[in-house]
């Protein structure tokens, strides 16, 4: 089995996992792991699509998108950590209200 | 590789045992109770991704992978929960097992679980159904000649899709201006950042004066051999912003202050050259169209302004706001 079909699906499964993460957890940094996990996945299976051709080298057009992803996906966190902060510290949680629950607005800092 | 089978067989035992231990970590960092612990799973996942993009040969996305994958993302998650705090890490998920019927719940999370199982037989499925296909292999190699570099990923990456590139610059300086407005009125005059504890003669501080030379020197040389070599602004960049980082909690240098001018020039340096170099192209022949015959020291200017521009971006986005918890606080909470 090749390389590239192992990576692929493993790229799969962890899309899988990283969705299942991203459902079940309330707590808002966990939910930004999972969406990183996702996001790995993703590169995953879409860098193995690209040397999927054991002849020739790994295609560099997809190396070069998915290395753009990869920082992109870190500024994104970045941008998500700081929010997740900033909404813990207007409400003092660190999860979302759920469906249905009256929303709490929570005391303003200020 | 000439004698057949065997390094076969060992090599796709390689792969399964990584491929199994990516899996396994992941799941970890997914399901873990304890917010750490599922942090310090999410970095060994990173460094377990990053060996399976060696794997995969592509040693460029391998370098992306374990300096921002694994190592910047770990750093700024760890931060993040140093600043909600260990006490809110399992606080949410106990109130919502309290909360909600365990049957219910269960009940939801196994019908989570088939819809995640059945997008990932599906991904599968349509992965393995794919037909062979030589990409863009071919074209990148016949133009890699006017691209002036000999490092098909930078070839692509500066100069055929420039535009990815110049967006993406600019994006990171999008995320970085979302989260300084997100700082509190009275953080605007602080330093960015937790403030460091470091002991003087402690392992940090002493990391943090024994690897900057070597980091330095290994980030520079990631930047220039990148024309011909796995490599190149991002990666180069990456490592700088490390260096920075690590220097700053040990201790050893105060953060920058976000309203100086001079930080705020570095920041814009990158996409600032590349833009200006894309406009005078635009008289030349087209937006972001290198010359062939400039096109190697216009790509190491472009790389060299985006690195600094890359390393303080980076830095300062995993810094994150001034100080103290970011549970609600008081208004005593002194600079």
């Amino acid at each position: 089995m090749a390389s590239s079909s192992i990576f692929g699906l493993c790229g799969a499964l962890l899309i899988g996992m990283g969705l299942y993460g991203f459902i079940t957890h309330p707590h808002l940094l966990r939910r930004l792991l999972a969406f990183n996990v996702i996001g790995s996945g993703i590169f995953l299976l879409f860098g193995a699509t690209a040397a999927r051709l054991p002849s020739a080298a790994t295609d560099p057009v997809p190396q070069a998108l998915i290395i753009t992803g990869i920082v992109v996906a870190l500024a994104a966190t970045a941008l998500g950590v700081g929010l997740v902060l900033a909404y813990a510290r207007v409400t003092g949680r660190t999860t979302l209200p759920e469906d249905g629950a009256p929303t709490d607005p929570g005391k303003p800092p200020r | 590789m000439i004698d057949g089978t065997a390094s076969d067989i060992a090599a796709t035992g390689f792969d399964l045992v990584l491929a199994a231990m990516i899996l396994g970590a992941g799941l970890f960092a997914v399901t873990v109770r304890d917010l750490f612990g599922a942090v310090v799973f999410f970095i060994v996942y990173g460094v377990f991704v990053a060996l399976a993009w060696l794997r995969l040969g592509a040693l460029d996305v391998a370098l992306t992978e374990a300096a921002l994958g694994a190592g910047l993302t770990g750093v700024l998650l760890i931060g993040a929960v140093a600043r909600l705090g260990r006490r809110t890490g399992t606080q949410g998920t106990d109130a919502l097992s309290r909360r909600s019927a365990f049957s219910v719940r269960s009940v939801s999370q196994i019908a989570t679980m088939l819809v995640s199982a059945a997008v990932s037989v599906a991904l599968g499925w349509a992965f393995l159904s794919l037909s062979d296909s030589d990409g863009l292999r071919a074209g990148v190699a016949a133009n890699l000649d006017a691209s002036g570099v000999s490092n098909p990923v930078t070839a692509v990456l500066i100069n055929f899709r420039g535009w990815d590139t110049l967006l993406e610059s600019i994006v990171l300086l999008a995320a970085l201006i979302g989260l300084w407005s997100l700082w509190r009125d009275d953080d605007w005059g602080r330093r960015p950042g937790l403030r460091q504890h470091a002991r003087a003669d402690g392992v940090l501080a002493m990391f943090g004066r024994l690897l900057p030379p070597f980091g330095l020197l290994f980030g520079v040389y990631m930047v220039w051999v990148g024309s011909s070599l796995p490599g190149g602004a991002f990666q180069g960049g990456t490592v700088l912003a490390a260096v920075w980082l690590l220097m700053m909690m040990a201790g050893l240098m105060p953060p920058p202050m976000v309203t100086s001018a001079r930080i705020r020039a570095v920041l814009i340096a990158g996409p600032l050259v590349f833009l200006s170099v894309g406009i005078i192209g635009a008289f030349a022949g087209g937006f972001l169209g290198l010359p062939p015959a400039y096109a190697k020291p216009l790509i190491l200017m472009i790389e060299a302004a985006l690195t600094l521009s890359i390393a303080a971006t980076l830095a300062l986005l995993v810094l994150g706001p001034p100080g103290g918890p970011a549970m609600p606080s008081g208004p005593g909470d002194a600079p």
